[in-house]
């Protein structure tokens, strides 16, 4: 399973989080993304290098520019694309039950 | 531990089963997905409209510092108190599409329940944007507890 563990890392850092993030939203050149950070220009090239290796991030070219985009089949194929999501909604219910629960304790005030 | 919320999404499927153990009588957590007050609360949107009635329709809106972020709409189709509700979804300006939700309300014991979501995407390539959704949102918000979740595999 080493696609697996690839993609792991891949996510565990915050900077190719942000990446993530950033083209999950719309394709960008190598320099739009860049302009994002801080970093170098080549730290950043490093990043989307990973990305692009694990499958999470797509080349296209687009005339005399490359964009990347978000690949959800390649993420699809990992059940972990999915954990994000389920985060997301147990944070909600979480949230859900924390608001109702208050309101029984108001109730038996 | 077994976990509270399960997302299961079989591949080649256009849709997705939400699952969520609630320790609260199921009243509850139906009364947080028909009435307003709480609606605004736990999902943090402003609700415009909320019709709780067969062909009743809802809109909901979020709002951060002025500007609109979030717009989101359906039609109610069916609802039997404290079981089933049956609706669409749709946000709005987002590639997700229509979504056709079939909530199930279970009761376990007088004070816990049980929520099953079935979500139906217009296709497989729909369902995949909404599992992107959290990768452009809600990923800074959980990257801590993925951090937790990642650590020991890594």
């Amino acid at each position: 399973m080493k696609l697996r563990r690839d993609v792991f890392q891949a996510i565990s850092d915050p900077t190719r989080r942000a990446i993530i993030s950033l083209v999950a939203l719309q394709a960008l050149t190598p320099t739009a993304i860049a302009e994002n950070f801080d970093y170098s220009r080549q730290t950043i090239s490093k990043h989307i290098q990973i990305l692009t290796e694990c499958e999470i991030l797509e080349q296209e070219q687009k005339g005399r520019e490359i964009y990347y985009h978000l690949n959800p089949i390649g993420m699809k194929e990992i059940a972990d694309f999915i954990e994000p999501f389920r985060i997301m909604w147990d944070d909600r219910f979480n949230r859900l039950e924390a608001v109702m629960k208050s309101r029984i304790h108001e109730h038996k005030k | 531990m077994e976990q509270k919320t399960n997302i299961n999404a079989q591949e080649g499927k256009q849709e997705l089963i939400i699952t969520r153990a609630f320790d609260l009588p199921v009243e509850l957590v139906y009364k947080a997905y028909t009435e307003a007050e709480f609606i605004t609360q736990w999902m943090g949107t402003n609700v415009l409209k909320l019709e709780n009635k067969s062909h009743g329709s809802y809109e909901f809106e979020t709002s951060h510092e002025g500007n609109v972020m979030f717009k989101a709409n359906g039609t109610i189709h069916k609802l039997i108190s404290n079981q089933e509700i049956v609706r669409t979804f749709e946000m709005e300006n987002m590639a997700i599409g229509v979504q056709l939700e079939f909530l199930n309300f279970e009761k376990i014991t007088e004070d816990k329940s049980k929520l099953t979501i079935q979500i139906i995407y217009k296709s497989e390539k729909h369902r995949a944007e909404q599992l992107k959704l959290p990768f452009a949102y809600g990923l800074n918000m959980a990257h801590d507890k993925l951090e937790e979740i990642l650590k020991p595999i890594i």
